[in-house]
């Protein structure tokens, strides 16, 4: 088989695969918020939309919500910078496609004698590379609260970026305790690692080795993300719809394209970092190893397609639950949001590192 | 493959910085100086440095840029207010420095060979973090002592207003 | 060709980035321009002025930002550092033992010393 074309083949496919997993997912995932927010709130949710006469729960409606922002007035306000206006949903777009590559998806198949990570591209860098690429997303909050020329906007685009990059020094040192645990940055890495047992019952998951760094870095991601709990930069009783206030059409549904594929990324990685990734509980490479000794042979495919499965369902659960904290917990003050970051969650995270580090010498090093 | 990305990554790092200086409006110049540290992190991933790409992204284009844009928000000129500089004579000073940078550059890398830094993990993070915690660790633990001054510069300045 | 193409390490995951940058870059200029292109135009002075609660505007956004931001900025910039050195100190942790763990310590405690005065000067307060 001619090898560069092979090599570009498993690259594209892989590409289309992932992407419009990810995709999909997303556009299912602005139907299950609105659909959950829906039957928390004891209504029905959005429920018209119908393809020949089909509504099947609403399931269409993103499906016209992409549709109808298309051809909606494009709009520009006069006074607003226009180039940079443009460009600011873009700055928020193009991040959130970038993260897609990161993710590994299952461990790595065998095709025609070669190692194929189900992974767009299993970097060295691994984890760097989702903070290189993810950080980009300020640049499209603070363009479009600046570019529209608007007080809302303005106030929004500032409390947003504040609080983006407050948690992100958060986010950075919460996974540190990870990499010293599997000493890689890579997460196929880290998901192999996660393979292991702990005291040869439980399954060596980030959460069991790293509580504190999970939290952190779950609550680091919600505020990322500018989701309730710390969704105030658009607290609509006082900054109307903060940053995008005075975007429509397409552009605004490009923030909100950001906004849900941050999400679903999200959730894919913390999965991966804190609860085996693609790990199935027991299962190995030939079939599932129970601690008590009991064996089950398990085909070669089967374990594939438990793993993806496993992985798949872990990504889903910690969508879903971005939306069940939306509609659980209220929405923060800002002094408060601050406050928690740089006063509660850093030096938490440090003391996280610190002690994760004297736990693994004592182990490692048997004593001083 | 890797002269052509050479020559487009280089071209588009070189024009991204002529942009920066040239452009009139502040925010223009902080987006080229963006696109510009993209540019030379995907050199760096060329030569293999990957981990420096990463931080170079992170820390340049993720964190001292948003401090640029930040002060050019803080003191937000009016766009019809911006001011013209016509300090030719400083132009002309600065085309010449530009000039002989260039010059020195030059010669250097004529007169030293290059490391051929290829290989393989040359530059992924073990590797970077080996040579940094061992052979360079002072230069490390002063790095710290630089950024505390930073930290009480920066209040110091703005110490008044809060 | 044959030989062009075999020259290029098309393997390499960096590939894969390179392509995914040219789908994201793609995909946002496409939105903006399909949605310029297909959407109506009918113009409206106060349609096209910004918002502000259904008066016209009565000042312009020009306003200056506190200096608190900027403050933000430069500590965000001194922690992003520091957990750039973090990254290899972790992934080599387990190699360079107590050695390294002390000299992670003296780093994070001069910078630690940063954030303390930060906090005493009330950089970190919001109200």
């Amino acid at each position: 088989m001619n090898a560069p074309l092979f090599d570009i083949g498993v690259s594209v496919a892989r590409i289309a695969v992932f992407f419009a997993f990810v995709f999909g997912l997303v556009v299912i995932m602005t139907w299950v918020e609105r659909k959950g927010a829906a039957y928390m709130q004891d209504r029905r949710g959005p429920n018209r939309a119908r393809i020949l006469g089909m509504t099947l729960g609403g399931i269409f409606h993103p499906l016209a919500d992409a549709l109808k922002f298309l051809f909606k007035e494009d709009f520009i306000p006069d006074s607003a910078h226009r180039l940079f206006y443009q460009m600011a949903p873009m700055f928020a777009l193009a991040p959130a496609i970038l993260t897609i590559a990161i993710i590994p998806f299952g461990p790595p198949v065998t095709v025609a004698g070669r190692q194929i990570p189900l992974q767009i591209a299993d970097l060295n860098v691994g984890i760097l590379y989702l903070f290189a690429v993810s950080g980009m997303a300020v640049y499209g909050v603070v363009l479009a609260g600046w570019s529209s020329n608007s007080k809302y906007p303005l106030l929004g685009g500032l409390r947003s970026s504040a609080q983006m990059i407050s948690y992100e020094v958060s986010m950075g040192l919460s996974i540190v305790g990870i990499l010293m645990v599997f000493s890689s940055v890579q997460l196929s890495e880290i998901a192999r690692g996660q393979g292991e047992l702990l005291f040869g019952i439980l399954p060596k998951w980030g959460v069991f080795v790293q509580p504190l760094g999970f939290i952190l870095f779950l609550v680091a991601q919600y505020a990322e993300a500018n989701r309730t709990p710390f969704d105030l930069p658009e607290g609509e009783s006082e900054l109307v719809a903060g940053y995008h206030t005075e975007y429509g059409s397409f552009k605004f549904s490009m923030f909100m394209m950001a906004e849900y594929l941050h999400m679903v990324v999200g959730a894919a990685v913390v999965a991966t970092l804190f609860f085996g990734g693609w790990q199935f509980p027991y299962l190995g490479d030939a079939g599932f190893l129970f601690p008590g000794g009991a064996a089950v042979a398990v085909p070669a495919w089967a374990v594939l397609l438990l793993r993806i499965g496993s992985f798949v369902a872990k990504t889903l659960f910690f969508a879903w639950l971005y939306v069940w904290v939306r509609w659980t917990i209220p929405r923060f003050r800002y002094d408060q949001v601050m406050r928690l970051g740089w006063k509660v969650m850093l030096p938490l995270a440090l003391l996280n590192i610190f002690v994760t580090g004297l736990v693994l010498l004592l182990i490692d090093r048997g004593g001083v | 493959m890797e002269p052509i990305l050479f020559i487009l990554f280089g071209a588009i790092a070189v024009a991204g910085s002529i942009m920066v200086v040239t452009r009139k409006h502040p925010m223009a110049s902080a987006l080229y100086l963006i696109l510009t540290l993209f540019a030379v992190a995907a050199l760096f991933v060329l030569r293999q440095a990957h981990f420096l790409a990463a931080i170079q992204v992170i820390v340049y284009a993720g964190a001292v840029v948003v401090l640029f844009i930040f002060v050019i928000m803080l003191i937000n000129v009016p766009e019809n207010k911006l001011p013209v500089e016509r300090l030719t004579a400083l132009r002309f000073l600065g085309v010449a420095a530009a000039g002989l940078l260039i010059l020195e550059g030059a010669v250097l890398a004529r007169k030293t060979t290059m490391p051929g830094g290829t290989a393989a993990d040359s530059g992924s993070v073990q590797a970077v973090g080996r040579a940094l915690f061992t052979d360079y660790l002072l230069a490390f633990e002063i790095t710290s002592v630089l950024l505390l001054a930073a930290v009480i510069g920066a209040i110091a300045l703005a110490k008044k207003k809060i | 060709m044959a030989n062009f193409l075999s020259s290029i390490r098309f393997s390499d995951p960096y590939f894969s980035v390179l392509l995914m940058l040219v789908i994201g870059v793609g995909m946002s200029v496409a939105f903006v321009l399909l949605s310029q292109a297909l959407g109506p135009k009918r113009y409206d002075r106060v349609k096209y002025s910004v918002y502000e609660c259904g008066v016209d505007p009565l000042t312009t956004a020009s306003v200056r930002v506190s200096v608190k931001f900027y403050l933000l900025a430069i500590l965000f910039i001194l922690f992003d550092l520091e957990t750039a050195f973090l990254y290899p100190w972790a992934v080599l942790f387990r190699q360079l033992g107590w050695f390294g763990f002390l000299e992670m310590l003296v780093f994070l405690l001069i910078l630690l010393a940063g954030l303390i005065y930060a906090w005493k000067k009330g950089a970190l307060e919001w109200q």
